[in-house]
């Protein structure tokens, strides 16, 4: 390892134009013709806009997954046994009867989770593959790997409202006075949020950095 | 400082390339204390701490033991109108465990309790050896790359807050006791939060690497210098 943080003068050699291979996983460079990382047994693969297409098959699984997500309940309240309300509530229901009891906050933290950030997501996933591997300044590409970090952190956090309908229906069965049951929307938000999460996970952060073109290059002339 | 012969521009020998930008960067000895930061775009590659291995796997051993605790234990006990229910995770998945959403309770469960455990391990497994200044365990290479790869997928932090979420929820609705398991999972949060101050992985791969492995390009395994 080397260097300091800061500004670099000359030239960045990256593994690819030196005909090198990066193992993504622990830093270990290696010939191009390496298949697999002999420190970490981790695939190599070349920094390739192919790769992309990974990439928007999880996005668009997700994409499917969060249509149901919101259509559909994500939870069924029954209280005295469906005598005094049967209440199903999908996400954006929840949110609303949430500001009705006045929570404001859960309700903003509810909000977030379950609306903003998959959109936020499904919107920043989609303009990094697009605009990945097209030649960009320094600071576009900083930028760029500044949302792509954000989206990896944030994407797990979704999560949350899955974890609500699994705690509630878990503890809310007190028998006659009420129980609560989870709906299909909870299934398949889980599934969105997984999709997402493996989505952002396949995109290669390399391809930022680089105007790659659609054709791989291998050459090692331009050193 | 730099040797023509550190490195080597055909094999990668002595080279490391940034997993975020693929920047090639001379491998370089560093001191606990010190950050390695990538010439382009400044993530950290490297950030070694002093005794950072002794650090983990205490760490880990912790985690073990709580999650052990919050699995058993009761979680929220809630009550309404004479009508109780104090529940560990286990009774829940035990109540479950015939039920149409199985399938979205078990990845629940592992994604709270499965996924953190087997993380710990998989952790001991790589790190113990190599603090003892021993050989490493067979494929603790592989180990240590599968507890990195289900980092993002153990999700014991967001379960607080999803449980946090639940009792504004419920609150109307019946009285909520925190049960010792809620506290269990409320600790996990900062044992994971100091693990991750603790964790470089280049220090850790750097470590698997001298203590055995051969991972020297094109000569047989032991020929390593």
């Amino acid at each position: 390892m080397s260097a300091r943080a800061g500004d670099h003068g000359g030239p960045i050699l990256t593994a690819h134009r030196a005909g090198l291979l990066g193992c993504h996983r622990c830093g270990r460079v290696w010939p191009a013709d390496q298949v697999d990382c002999r420190r970490c047994n981790a695939h190599l693969r070349p920094p390739d806009r192919h790769r992309l297409q990974v990439v928007w098959a999880w996005w668009l699984a997700g994409l499917i997954a969060y249509i149901p997500a919101n259509v559909f309940p994500m939870m069924s309240t029954q209280t005295f046994a469906g005598l005094a309300g049967n209440s199903e509530a999908t996400i954006l229901g929840g949110v609303v009867e949430l500001m009705h009891h006045g929570s404001y906050d859960i309700a903003l933290i509810v909000f977030v989770a379950s609306i903003i950030v998959p959109v936020g997501k499904f919107i920043a996933i989609a303009w990094l593959a697009i605009v990945a591997g097209r030649p960009a300044t320094s600071e576009q590409a900083h930028a760029r790997l500044k949302v792509y970090e954000v989206v990896e952190f944030i994407g797990r956090w979704s999560m949350i409202d899955v974890f609500v309908v699994a705690i509630l229906s878990a503890l809310v069965q007190l028998g006659f006075v009420a129980s609560i049951h989870p709906g299909p929307a909870a299934v398949s938000f889980a599934l969105s949020v997984a999709f997402t999460m493996l989505s952002a996970q396949s995109f290669d952060a390399r391809l930022i950095w680089r105007g790659l073109p659609l054709r791989s290059r291998r050459d090692s002339d331009d050193l | 400082m730099i040797h023509e012969d550190s490195y080597n521009l055909e094999t990668g020998r002595g080279l490391i390339a940034c997993p975020r930008c693929d920047a090639l960067h001379l491998e370089e000895h560093l001191e606990p204390g010190e950050t390695a930061r990538c010439i382009r775009c400044g993530t950290v590659i490297a950030k070694p701490r002093e005794g950072a291995f002794a650090q983990l796997i205490a760490l880990a051993f912790t985690s073990m033991v709580l999650l052990v605790g919050a699995v058993f234990f009761p979680f929220l006990q809630v009550s309404a109108m004479g009508f109780g229910n104090a529940s560990s995770l286990f009774d829940v998945a035990l109540a479950f465990a015939d039920g149409v959403l199985l399938p979205l309770v078990l990845a629940v469960l592992a994604m709270i309790i499965g996924l953190p455990i087997a993380r710990s391990f998989l952790l001991l497994y790589t790190l113990v050896p190599l603090a003892q200044g021993r050989t490493p365990y067979r494929h603790a290479a592989r180990a240590f790359r599968w507890s990195e790869i289900l980092r993002p997928w153990s999700m014991a932090e967001i379960f607080v807050i999803g449980t946090a979420v639940a009792l504004v929820k419920v609150a109307g609705l019946a009285s909520v006791h925190l049960g010792p398991a809620f506290w269990a999972f409320a600790a996990l949060i900062f044992v994971n939060i100091a693990s991750r101050a603790f964790m470089c992985q280049t220090t850790i791969w750097d470590a698997i690497e001298e203590a055995g492995q051969s991972t020297e390009y094109g000569r047989p395994a032991g020929a390593d210098a």
